[in-house]
């Protein structure tokens, strides 16, 4: 799998993003500077997490401008696999790539904690290789984490099997005192139409190497491997 | 311009017999520019005027130091061709003012100072001290100090990329009005990449990279020279304001300048910006500095050279690059958006001349800014010390009350978890941290060289309060346990030392004290001092703080993996006090009781003497821990500290799995000294299955004691005392509140 890390100024964990893929999954990873369009030789395209632009504005809303936006909306369009992890979830969202918005922690405070997802589908490119219902073990570290859209479109997200996480409490349960930024419905992660494009708030980066305690973000990257090898 | 009259003179906080000093040396009157450049150069936060014949004593060379005092960081040699930079400064003044963008500019100048070396940061630590956030009349504004400090530190942290991996946070009244914010940052880069803030090669350009120059911060480091009173909230415009995100720029721009070798030498602007900046980089290369301020990019119209000169604007670098290359880094700058313009040139004429459109405003020896500025070796007397010696004598407590005091320790701001200040801060970006907050020392791995960095920050002012030079050693000590306990050796120390006014007689005898016992304990341990920061006049209306002293101790660690934990593992382990029940501690243990959390929390009160420390027996305690660590015969381990045996008990119980400890102990000693006392050179092990044997081996062979104490059982934690239950509680309620106590003290009021 030829993976390009995305770099916006800002951008603090693509050096993460690049070693898991690059070491731990020992896939070709390289970068993609904010103001390329060439996204040619790619099996996928990885938005990582940071600060974006510094935020200024709003989480995101500096980086839909940015020109490799562009060419991962065509890549996008194209079926090429997405995935934006915390900023990159954001950079999605505001890009109009995925619904809904990410509004800031219920409490108004930055988060920084090991948590667990239950991946909601196992029909989706990055989470095929995971198993139902099994808490994964992921970190996060965010601001603006909250997921935030209008009923019709949460209705329609689910009924599409559309969305990716649910945060839950370590038995796989989906309970509010596990919900960690107020996210509606414990939504951690959607999928876009195309399914194609994920957008997560946890890092599976920061959960792919032994010595950082859990391997369990490994599944989210081994899934889109899996799902890229009957397509050669 | 103004003339200089002994008013102005006074404003600049220069006494008449500096003023004179300055006149003799210029061979004139100088003009309102050059005062201002030689009030902040002379004022105490930059000159250490009144410490630097004391710090001399210090140790400061090392088998891996490769870079001490004097720079902007020191540098140690960490093995495979990598070095480490590391340093702690204090922010103090500005967190007191502004505690947001106070605390956040302090992390921003101490990543600065790391990466002007050409180090990457790779781990921010931070030593807080607040006054008590349940104080019927200063609680409110010590909450909202609190708040703004976390929140500034994790801002800056945060968005910059670096993770804050621990640190320690303590509450006491005296410093109410005067918080303590000490920021300490690693950084990593290759052995051969070391770059210097020093000038070279006259005709080469020196250049301005980063933020434009604004009005903010005029005169902090004269602010941070002196007390505060009730006018200091009008001093804000003093305080600058941060932008990681532009700090994160710079980095990864300065880091990719370096590479190209059109660099000779580079230094931040930190305090007293562009004049620290511009003298201190032509006195070290033995050169001078010529600028015109026309040059420097600026964010406000109508700027006199003085405010140019003075203003401490955050996230500015200057440099030296080669002739002839300069279009390299103009280039770089331009690529992450950054302003970068020549603003002068070296000379050789040893002086800081600075132009305004052409005409000289300012001329001066760098010397006469750096090594000549005024050295004081101020009358000390003894220590200031308000505690009485003696206190009440030992009460007997039934196992009711022994038990209260448990869990009201382990719910009172010093000892309850840290957990509301450390989920704000990103501990993890990077992927480095393998031991984070929470842990006895924080560790980072270092993918690029194949080892580990274990760091621990350590202070403790109620000890130091009784006895500065006693007090200081045991931080010494903890900090270089704490490593112990994950199996690092110690390699070398960064300090930081926080003291009241030193023109009084008793806290400058204080700060001697101090200076004194870190030299003695850092030779004893080996962790010569690489660096550090000196912060004096912490009062506010007369009222000092606790002398408080903080080490930032590093050490090594071989390998990657994840070091040994403080949580109990698994139930029917064997418990070891490493060290002994109360080793040393026997004399006027009624006086060095007095230090305990014990007495302060539930007591109500302070006095006697901090706790005894052997440290030869101490060093041997280490030798003996780093052997278990390394042969891997414990499956936890954690040192006893403030709360003594029984905190440390229960810290080791809150772990996932639930797994706590039945102790069972013989003693005379009252109950309280035995669970509370806090007698150093002690750490608390559950062993590996059928360790025993050899860990008690080993122990005999370092001549140290190490009593099996009791095993660990599922659910619950119970300590009897000479065969009677003094201590019995459920893991689950205990936990619960040690946990939620901070979000208690802060949130629900």
């Amino acid at each position: 799998m030829k993976c390009g890390v995305v770099v916006f100024p800002g951008s603090n964990c693509d050096h993460d993003a690049y070693y898991a893929l690059g070491h731990n999954l020992a896939q070709t990873a390289s970068f993609v500077w904010h103001q390329s369009e060439d996204l040619s030789g790619l099996d996928a395209v990885v938005l990582p997490g940071g600060f974006s632009y510094g935020d200024h504005l709003r989480a995101g809303a500096i980086a839909r401008f940015s020109p490799v936006m562009k060419a991962v909306k065509r890549f996008a369009d194209g079926g090429g696999l997405v995935i934006g992890m915390c900023n990159g979830f954001q950079v999605l969202v505001e890009s109009g790539l995925l619904p809904g918005a990410l509004m800031r922690n219920e409490n108004l405070r930055f988060v920084c904690r090991t948590i667990h997802l239950v991946p909601a589908t196992l029909d989706s490119p990055f989470t095929n290789s995971c198993q139902a219902d099994q808490a994964l073990e992921i970190p996060i570290a965010h601001g603006e984490g909250l997921y935030f859209a209008d009923e019709q479109t949460l209705d329609q997200l689910e009924a599409q099997n559309r969305i990716a996480f649910h945060y839950t409490d370590a038995d796989g349960n989906r309970t509010d005192a596990a919900n960690p930024n107020g996210s509606l419905r414990n939504i951690a992660g959607i999928l876009n139409e195309g399914r194609n494009v994920l957008g997560m708030m946890p890092h599976p980066e920061r959960a792919s190497d032994p010595a950082m305690g859990s391997t369990d973000g490994l599944c989210v990257f081994q899934s889109m491997l899996n799902a890229l090898v009957p397509a050669r | 311009m103004a003339a200089i009259t002994p008013d102005v003179v006074a404003q600049h906080g220069l006494t008449t017999g500096e003023y004179e000093r300055i006149v003799e040396r210029l061979g004139r009157e100088p003009n309102l520019t050059e005062l201002g450049i030689i009030s902040v150069m002379w004022s105490e936060h930059c000159s250490y005027k009144s410490s630097r014949i004391h710090l001399k004593k210090l140790p400061t060379s090392g088998d891996r130091v490769l870079v001490g005092p004097g720079e902007n960081a020191g540098i140690i040699d960490i093995g495979g061709g990598y070095a480490a930079a590391f340093k702690i400064e204090s922010h103090n003044h500005p967190s007191f003012i502004e505690p947001f963008q106070g605390a956040a500019t302090g992390v921003g100048g101490i990543l600065r100072d790391i990466f002007t070396m050409g180090a990457r940061p790779i781990a921010v630590m931070d030593s807080l001290r607040f006054g008590m956030p349940e104080d019927p009349e200063t609680g409110n504004r010590n909450r909202h100090i609190v708040e703004g400090v976390v929140g500034g530190i994790g801002h800056y942290g945060n968005c910059f990329g670096v993770p804050t991996v621990g640190g320690e946070c303590v509450f006491e009244p005296c410093y109410d009005g005067n918080p303590l914010v000490n920021a300490f940052a690693l950084g990593i880069f290759r052995k051969d990449a070391i770059f210097f803030g020093k000038a070279s090669g006259v005709g080469n350009p020196v250049i301005y990279v980063g933020a434009k120059t604004g009005r903010d911060g005029i005169h902090g480091a004269s602010m941070a020279s002196s007390e505060f009173d009730e006018e200091s909230e009008a001093k804000r415009p003093n305080v600058q304001v941060g932008d990681p995100f532009l700090e994160k720029l710079l980095l990864e721009a300065c880091l990719e300048a370096m590479e190209t070798g059109a660099i000779l030498g580079i230094q931040d602007m930190g305090a007293a910006g562009l004049t620290c900046s511009t003298c201190e980089m032509g006195d070290r290369g033995g050169m001078g500095i010529e600028i015109d301020l026309q040059f420097v990019p600026q964010r406000e119209t109508g700027m006199t050279a003085y405010e140019i000169m003075l203003s401490e604007s955050q996230e500015r670098m200057l440099l030296v690059a080669q002739r002839g290359r300069e279009n390299e880094v103009f280039e770089l700058f331009a690529k992450w958006g950054l302003d970068a313009a020549e603003i002068g040139v070296v000379t050789e004429d040893g002086l800081l001349r600075v132009k305004n459109h052409g005409e000289v405003v300012a001329e001066i020896a760098n010397s006469l800014l750096t090594d000549d500025a005024p050295i004081y070796d101020r009358p000390a007397t003894k220590p200031m010390r308000s505690a009485p010696l003696d206190g009440p004598l030992p009460a007997i407590y039934n196992s009711q009350q022994m038990n209260d005091s448990l869990s009201r320790l382990l719910s009172s701001p010093d000892l309850c978890s840290k957990r509301w200040i450390y989920e704000q801060y990103d501990y993890m970006v990077r992927t480095n941290t393998t031991a984070g907050p929470g842990a006895d020392a924080a560790v980072v791995r270092v993918k690029e060289a194949g080892v580990s960095l274990a760091m621990s920050l350590d202070g403790n002012g109620r000890y130091c309060s009784l006895d500065p030079r006693e007090g200081v050693k045991l931080a010494v000590a903890e900090c270089c346990r704490n490593l112990a306990v994950v199996g690092a050796d110690p390699v070398a120390a960064t300090n930081c030392l926080n003291f009241g006014n030193p023109e009084k007689p008793q806290i400058m005898a204080q700060l001697i004290e101090a200076i004194e016992g870190i030299g003695e304990a850092c030779r004893h341990f080996g962790t010569p001092i690489t660096g550090g920061n000196v912060s004096l006049y912490n009062e506010t209306l007369g009222e000092g703080i606790y002398p408080t002293p903080v080490l930032g101790i590093v050490g090594l660690l071989p390998g990657m993996e994840i070091p040994l934990g403080i949580h109990f593992r698994h139930s029917g382990r064997k418990l070891v006090l490493l060290g002994g029940l109360l080793p040393g501690s026997e004399d006027q243990l009624d006086r060095r009781f007095g230090s305990t959390q014990f007495a302060k929390v539930i007591l109500g009160q302070t006095w006697g003497l901090p706790p005894a420390l052997d440290m030869d027996y101490e060093k041997r305690v280490h030798d003996a821990m780093r052997e278990i660590v390394r042969a891997d015969l414990a499956e936890s381990a954690h040192d006893l500290s403030d709360g003594g045996l029984a905190v440390a008990v229960a810290e080791s119980s809150f772990g996932a799995g639930g797994i706590g400890a039945r102790l069972r102990i013989e003693s005379e000693l009252p109950a309280q000294y035995v669970m509370f006392h806090e007698a150093p050179s002690r750490i608390l092990l559950s062993l590996a299955s059928d360790a025993e044997a050899r860990v008690l081996e080993i122990a005999k062979r370092f001549d140290i004691e190490a009593p099996v104490i009791g095993e660990t059982v599922a659910g619950q934690i119970s300590i009897s005392l000479n065969g009677e239950e003094a201590i019995l509680h459920q893991i689950d309620g205990l936990k619960a509140s040690w946990d939620g106590a901070l979000d208690e003290l802060l949130e629900s009021r």
